[in-house]
């Protein structure tokens, strides 16, 4: 029997980025909050610092600060007629878990999505007409425009200590930054982070191709740095362990370093660390929440903690699974095709060529999370007419070093011995002589790619885990084809002394790592029929229950989500702020 | 008697029969785990040497690492031999810890073979399919050759080598090739690449071979002035660090 806890005002699951912003904003406005958090707690001064952190096989390898799979994890498959089986250990994504979520040890990279995300249906309908989409593409309209977001944008970028270099202001294209951004108020709040040797090289090469190359956005500071509340970062160090570490320089803009720490210092604000939430419990009149219940992963305790506010800010697949679990809202099923919870479920594609240099010392190991140069010539920019190609979506191309730690940096060209003498004398020329071209594409919703809970695997608590179904569909296969030319065309400009060509991704595994950007599952929209949050990411159903994560997403870009997961974060907190708070009730009338 | 067809696991086996006059008879004394480096790449000492002596594998499997990492990483001017790197002891330590015992691994069934796609599903931990691995690759060399791995000549461990590597070679008894040999590969690429603190890279030798720095990593201020040029290293290791 749960031990039921005295009231507060506002309970969020989840303590990273969002659930970080909202900890620290909602406590200084005077609501009483806990913070539930399943991961324990760490802080850059006892556990990410020198020498310790610097430490490939067990942050890397063994993925010291990730999700536990032997306590919970998903199944997996990628069609109805499998079955779906665990995801026995980590691979194809890396979800946090610690205080500070997967923002600690990510890369940084922090892009703005626009309208061409935001409309997505409406853009593509309105110049291909309504037959160039599939009918199982599932794609919506978000229900929210760039314009609305950017001061959103801005407040997150600048909160987090973003290097980069505006490609647009106020509507005006900027030498130097990415023409095809849309119009944003002000520069970034840091200068770009220095080029290493392989970002010039690419950089060059795409504008002798006609492309518009420029450094990638990123939550390394470029310069030492005090942000609008008071938070410090020291300076990029360009270590090169950077992604699947904690940074010991706090240069990376992590919620432990950008808001926790103001949360943890407010009287308002309590932090319950190794607290697995189980539930979120519904009030009889189905229309609101009352709390969580949650277990004590310390000592299998079990407690209820009611709550006037129930904010969802977990991973995004966590998130999702809750709401599963919790039976709050309608399960989707793809055969009929009604139901809310689970639809959309995107991931990411990508490719990359590897390129080997004779006689050239990249340094691998010299770099950043974010020293990448990119260019969106095929992404947001909406001149690039999709109509021969025949898909709907776009991809960025990139280059850099972002590490050389030696265990799962091995870059060698085709054929290359697996052991031996020729193996090791490879290994030592290639190690300095090797660079990657990588594209990252969006996926498109479909309506065969969903999350639902799982017949047969139960996680640590005893509850069904969360089973995912998904697959790459013809639209991103052929956008992957498209991909693979450019970037081997690009390559070959280059004139490698050896080349291994990308080739598109037909099918998705779980093995080996891709990327952490999983999205969908409880999407926003412009009504209950098929979103299950509103433009403020309040529950349809429930008004005292919000969710903010890629999870509200209705389909996934080619760029990373962590800058819309941020400023859509302080767009929902100024709706409970300057609304809810006043006047308890749906926000959005369905 | 070559060093293949009398190894440790002999000197072991005789020295528990034969007792104290083993020790007198010249039978080869069994790898030193810090046998010399190369001069040119000898840097002064820096970590305690790991402990001798093995905590997870037994004679057999011990034999066959042995062999495993010798004709892996052979010793060159690049580098001293696999035994020499302390690879051996990586595998060993790290079968025996937290990782080779399953920690973070979801161990709950039914259990089914499912497709690739769906990634590991044996029911063993990592240290069970070591095992399991070594016993069916020791059976097929023993059918194949009439002796175990770490006895046979070097132009049949490459042979074996490249059946377990390319998935020619199919193990009685259900144990996928594939999966032993992406486990095997990948704990002999940690036993040379991970930090000394583990056992292995010893001296660093691994991060010597490459270039790479290891531990101190603070380039700010050389992103500019060794772009393109050598980074003059001498590795540093978590244990340097005080």
């Amino acid at each position: 029997m749960a031990t039921k806890l005295k009231e507060v005002d506002v309970v969020i699951v989840g303590l990273g980025w969002t659930g970080g912003i909202l900890s620290k904003e909602l406590a200084e406005a005077g609501l009483k909050v806990v913070a539930l958090e399943r991961g324990a707690m760490r802080t850059a001064a006892n556990d990410y610092s020198l020498p310790g952190i610097r430490d490939e096989l067990r942050f890397a390898v063994h993925k010291d600060l990730m999700m536990n799979t032997a306590r919970d994890t998903l199944t997996v498959r990628n069609t109805p007629s499998q079955e779906a089986l665990p995801m026995r250990r980590l691979g194809s994504f890396l979800p946090g878990e610690v205080v500070g979520g997967s923002a600690v040890h990510w890369s940084g990279h922090t892009w703005r999505w626009t309208d061409m995300e935001l409309k997505v249906r409406s853009m593509y309908e309105e110049r291909y007409g309504k037959k160039f989409i599939p009918d199982d593409m599932t794609i919506q309209d978000w229900g929210i425009s760039y314009e609305e977001l950017e001061p959103y944008y801005d407040r997150f970028e600048y909160i987090a200590a973003i290097s980069g270099k505006a490609g647009n202001l106020k509507g005006v294209i900027q030498p130097g930054g990415n023409p095809f951004e849309a119009p944003r108020a002000r520069e970034y709040p840091l200068p770009p982070l220095t080029q290493v040797l392989s970002g010039m090289m690419f950089t060059e090469a795409a504008k002798n191709a006609g492309y518009h190359p420029f450094p990638r956005p990123t939550a390394n500071a470029s310069q030492a740095y005090t942000n609008p509340d008071g938070a410090q970062f020291g300076a990029c160090q360009y270590c090169g362990y950077c992604q699947k570490y904690g940074c010991e320089a706090n240069a990376k803009g992590s919620p432990h370093v950008a808001v926790i720490p103001f949360a943890l210092r407010n009287p308002n604000f309590e932090l319950r660390a190794n607290s697995w939430v189980n539930k979120v419990l519904k009030d009889s009149d189905g229309k609101r929440v009352t709390g969580v219940t949650y277990t004590n992963v310390l000592n299998g305790e079990e407690f209820e903690q009611p709550a006037s506010l129930v904010l969802l800010c977990a991973y995004a697949l966590n998130n999702v699974h809750l709401m599963l679990l919790s039976g709050l809202g309608q399960p989707y099923d793809p055969v009929t095709q009604t139901g809310i919870i689970g639809r959309n479920y995107c991931y990411q594609t990508g490719l990359g060529a590897t390129l080997f240099f004779e006689n050239r010392r990249f340094n691998p190991f010299m770099a950043s999370g974010g020293t990448n140069v990119t260019f969106d010539d095929f992404n947001v920019n909406w001149a690039f007419d999709r109509g021969p190609h025949g898909f709907v979506g776009a991809y960025n191309v990139s280059a850099a070093h972002n590490g050389g730690a030696p265990i799962e940096y091995r870059p060698l060209p085709r054929g290359t011995p697996q052991w031996g003498k020729a193996w090791k004398a490879a290994r030592a020329k290639w190690y300095q002589g090797a660079m990657n071209i990588g594209a990252s594409g969006s996926v498109m919703a479909n309506r065969y790619n969903w999350l639902d809970l799982d017949p047969t695997y139960r996680n640590a608590f005893g509850q069904p885990l969360m089973r995912m179904t998904f697959d790459y569909k013809e639209n991103e296969q052929k956008m992957g084809q498209h991909a693979a030319r450019i970037v081997n065309d690009l390559a070959k400009a280059m004139n490698p002394t050896h080349l291994t060509e990308a080739t598109a991704r037909s099918s998705w595994t779980v093995v080996p790592y891709q990327s952490t950007h999983n999205t969908g599952g409880s999407i926003m929209g412009t009504n209950p029929r098929d979103s299950a949050v509103n433009r403020y990411l309040q529950s349809w159903q429930y008004h005292n229950l919000f969710t903010v994560g890629a999870n509200v997403f209705p389909h996934n870009s080619s760029y990373n989500p962590t800058g819309p997961v941020g400023a859509l974060t302080y767009w929902m907190l100024d709706a409970i702020k300057n609304r809810y708070l006043k006047n308890p009730g749906p926000l959005v009338q369905a | 008697m070559t060093e293949q067809a009398f190894g440790r696991r002999d000197f072991l086996k005789t020295a528990v029969v034969g007792g104290a006059a083993a020790a007198t008879t010249g039978i080869p004394q069994p790898q030193s785990a810090h046998a010399q480096l190369p001069a040119a790449a000898a840097p002064a000492p820096s970590a305690a040497p790991a402990m001798e002596g093995y905590a997870f594998l037994n004679l057999e499997e011990a034999a066959f690492v042995e062999a495993l990492v010798d004709h892996m990483v052979p010793a060159d001017d690049l580098s001293p031999k696999g035994t020499d790197l302390g690879i051996n002891i990586y595998i060993d330590r790290a079968l025996a810890g937290a990782w080779g015992q399953g920690d973070r691994l979801y161990m709950q069934g039914p259990w089914k073979k499912g497709v690739p796609n769906q990634g590991y599903q044996l029911p063993l931990t990592p240290a069970q399919l070591y095992r399991a691995g070594i016993a069916a690759t020791n059976a097929h060399c023993a059918k194949t050759y009439g002796k175990t791995f770490d006895r046979i000549d070097e132009t049949q461990r490459e042979a074996v080598l490249v059946a377990l590597s390319t998935g020619k070679l199919t193990f009685d008894g259900g144990l996928p090739t594939g999966l032993f040999w992406g486990t095997l590969y990948q704990t002999v690429m940690e036993g040379m690449f991970a930090d000394p603190i583990y056992g292995g890279n010893r001296n660093k030798a691994g991060w010597r071979m490459l270039g790479f720095p290891g531990a101190i990593a603070v380039h700010r201020e050389h992103v500019e002035q060794y772009r393109d040029k050598l980074f003059p290293s001498d590795p540093i290791g978590i244990a340097d660090i005080g």
